[in-house]
């Protein structure tokens, strides 16, 4: 993605009239329900602290946490699987859907597998995959991608839901949401009899107990880690808490944080494959552990971005998200988060513009249930954007003199003098109302007043009570 | 794959941030007025406002002559060599003088109270003198409230603890700009001066706390993000009914009142030492 590709894709955005209205709509209602939820929690403050601190104990002891869940994970019966990179995971899935003769996959919402496009390597290897998360499955329909991690279908009006499932499924048109939903359930049903291969992501693994934890509101995370044969598990490789301890203080944040409900309506435990006497759950349990760039950050000043437990609040808050919505940051994860995960999985190169896609408002750090400091690591990722290749390069020379003139007081003055009689030359009745360069940004949206003939220094000079420091 | 360091040593967490509670202030003989570079150049009203407000309140303002910029274009633009630099002289001109430092912008105030330190991270030298100068500092409403004083307090015979000026008998809207508010954790102290203006009624506006869209170099770099922000910033404004956006940052009231300019609105934008000023003459 070039500078030019997220300007543009914002300048989309701004312009979509239907994404302006599903948009405000929706962050607006999950912004104010995170914050009731959290006012009607008691000891708040502490209860996001040991959020915090089981994320980061899990960060900072990684390697000694995955070496304990994997034991743990083969103790239970299951197989675990390394990639390091998002190819090396989609060969892994096709090759256990290969092995187990697996034609049909039934999937529950997984950011790990938009991550690594799983669905496209599945397809091209004669395995269809399913959406099973109403969200998700709508994507799937449209051949679109998610906008929100966990509203993936936030940038569209139940009215485009609605023709799209006329379309696709051949149904008649409605939006009602309650139609729109059975439809989808009937249809779903179906899949979930036929599939022979569940695949999940994590909301968390445990490592002292190796089991998986799913969060989900439709059930359908729970279908398919039960009904098909064999159930894959892809998930990253900083999905993890310490123990069952941890993993309720991340669960009584994380639904709060997301949705505004004080739990999920399914929270699914997975420890183990079907053993002797059990009534349903897959044959083979599989787990692939994804690293694509993650041990990258964990070694990097971003590193605090791993304890990110997804819940989508940052999105909700951030205002530049809440006007241009997931799709223009341009990678699977968007908002305040995305800005800072995707220049660390993918590498800064490309990605360059997203850590100045923020005004550096702090409202994500203000909302994050985890405490992350995402205006901080925005800060730091520009910082060696600039120390790698700073662009454009009058930018790096502009600063390079700021910085050079500004700590020269004399010099300095005289340069703000000529810079303000410029612009006094410009002004028209007290305002300026075009700016060249990079400055006709400014202009584009607002007038810029004419600066003052003299100086606060100057007048305080005159005043007489000036005093050389 | 070993965590580093400093991941094992923890990460900055909020709660270790700067508390601007650790001193207070009383009216003070001298007051250091850092008055930022955009005041300045721009709206030199600002500050002279600011300088009869604390000379009423009892203070002996003075103006160190060689302060420039703190330095944030560069650091945010992620140019920290260069911000680094502007700092450097900054804490040079300030550590030479004596008593708090008030600065009239929350943001300016944030980077050197909470931005310096982390510049000179690696330089304990420099990073002792950031911290000897950013815990004198103080953004102006702050400061005002630290004295534990109201406008109307000062003067001989000033005893009703509210301020008349029968030409503010309007609606007056805040914007709380983000680095005061959610950097600096001042949010109280700007409205109860605002609140203390007898006639002037705030109102309310939707969504208060959201950015308004300035973000310094954002405002030129994503111009359509920021103006869209703006936009419903100011739709905000003007549906609130206020006459006047009161603010504690030049920037966002360039920013906003600029917008509004290019709109036509009638709603004026103002900085909050102006308008106390305004309301105790």
């Amino acid at each position: 993605m070039t500078p030019t590709a997220f300007v543009e894709r914002a300048e989309g955005a701004l312009a979509d009239a239907q994404l302006q209205i599903a948009l405000s709509r929706a962050t607006g209602t999950l912004g104010s329900r995170r914050a009731s939820a959290f006012e009607s929690l008691e000891n708040a403050d502490a209860v996001r602290d040991a959020a915090r601190a089981a994320r980061m104990n899990a960060i900072a002891n990684l390697s000694g946490l995955l070496e304990r869940f994997e034991s743990k994970l083969i103790a239970n019966g299951a197989h675990v699987h390394w990639a390091e990179t998002a190819e090396q995971a989609n060969h892994i899935v096709v090759g256990i859907a290969r092995r187990t003769g697996a034609t049909r996959a039934v999937k529950s919402k997984s950011m790990v597998s938009e991550e690594t496009h799983l669905n496209e390597a599945l397809e091209q290897a004669g395995v269809t995959p399913i959406e099973t998360d109403l969200g998700e499955y709508i994507v799937q329909l449209r051949h679109d991608r998610p906008s929100h991690i966990i509203a993936p279908i936030i940038h569209l009006t139940r009215q485009q839901v609605g023709r799209v499932m006329e379309e696709r499924l051949n149904v008649p048109y409605t939006d009602d949401t309650k139609t729109l939903a059975a439809t989808a359930r009937a249809k779903l049903r179906e899949e979930f009899l036929r599939a022979d291969l569940g695949i999940s992501g994590a909301n968390f693994g445990v490592a002292d107990t190796g089991s998986i934890c799913l969060v989900t509101n439709e059930g359908n995370g729970r279908m398919v880690t039960t009904m098909p044969r064999v159930h894959v598990v892809l998930m990253g490789i900083e999905k993890l808490v310490a123990s069952m301890a941890d993993l309720d203080a991340c669960l009584k944040v994380l639904a709060r944080s997301g949705t505004g409900q004080k739990i999920t309506v399914y929270t699914t435990m997975v420890r183990a494959p079907r053993r002797p006497g059990d009534t349903d759950g897959p044959e083979e349990l599989h787990v692939v552990l994804l690293d694509n760039g993650r041990s990258r950050i964990l070694a990097g000043d971003t590193a605090e971005i791993l304890g990110c437990i997804r819940c989508g609040a940052c999105l909700n808050v951030c205002p530049v998200y809440r006007n241009i919505g997931g799709h223009a940051y341009g990678d699977t994860y968007p908002g305040p988060v995305g800005a800072v995960v995707t220049p660390g999985l993918r590498g800064l190169g490309p990605w360059r513009e997203l850590p100045h896609a923020s005004s550096l408002c702090g409202a994500c750090r203000d909302v994050c249930p985890v405490r992350l400091d995402i205006p901080r690591m925005l800060l730091a990722l520009r910082a060696a954007a600039a120390a790698d290749d700073p662009q454009p390069k009058s930018l790096a020379w502009g600063m390079k003199a700021f910085g050079w003139i500004a700590s020269r007081p004399a010099l300095y003055r005289a340069m703000a003098r000529v810079g303000r009689l410029a612009l006094r030359a410009r002004a028209r009745d007290g305002w300026i109302g075009a700016l060249p360069g990079l400055a006709g940004g400014w202009t584009k949206a607002r007038d810029f007043p004419a600066p003052a003939a003299r100086t606060f220094q100057d007048q305080w000079r005159a005043r007489g009570k000036g005093r050389a420091s | 794959m070993n965590a580093p360091n400093h991941v094992a040593q923890g990460f900055s967490p909020a709660e270790q941030r700067f508390s601007p509670a650790e001193q207070r202030f009383s009216p003070a003989k001298p007051v250091q007025l850092f008055h930022t570079c955009l005041v300045n150049e721009v709206a030199p009203e600002v500050a002279m406002a600011a300088v009869r407000v604390l000379e009423r309140l009892g203070c002996e303002v003075e103006v160190p002559a060689d302060q420039t910029c703190c330095g944030q274009p560069a650091f945010n633009a992620g140019f920290h060599a260069d911000a680094r630099q502007v700092a450097r002289h900054t804490i040079g001109v300030l550590e030479r003088t004596t008593g708090p430092i008030v600065i009239p912008s929350g943001s300016c105030a944030d980077m050197i109270v909470h931005q310096y330190e982390r510049l000179f991270e690696e330089d304990a030298a420099m990073a002792a003198r950031a911290h000897a100068v950013s815990a004198r500092c103080r953004e102006f409403s702050q400061f005002i409230a630290d004295c534990g004083l109201r406008i109307a307090d000062s003067g001989a015979d000033a005893k009703p603890s509210t301020i008349r000026n029968p030409q503010l008998a309007m609606k007056i809207a805040y914007h709380p700009s983000c680095h005061l508010l959610r950097g600096l954790g001042v949010d109280r102290q700007p409205k109860d001066l605002i609140a203390s203006v007898d006639g002037a009624t705030p109102v309310e506006v939707r969504d208060q706390q959201e950015c308004c869209g300035f973000g310094g170099l954002f405002s030129v770099k994503n111009a359509d993000i920021s103006g869209a922000m703006l936009a419903r910033k100011m739709d905000a404004i003007e549906a609130s009914g206020a006459d006047r956006v009161v603010s504690c940052d030049l920037g966002c009231l360039l920013h906003i009142g600029g917008g509004l300019h290019r709109r036509g609105s009638n709603v004026r934008a103002q900085h909050l030492a102006e308008f106390l000023d305004e309301a105790a003459r």
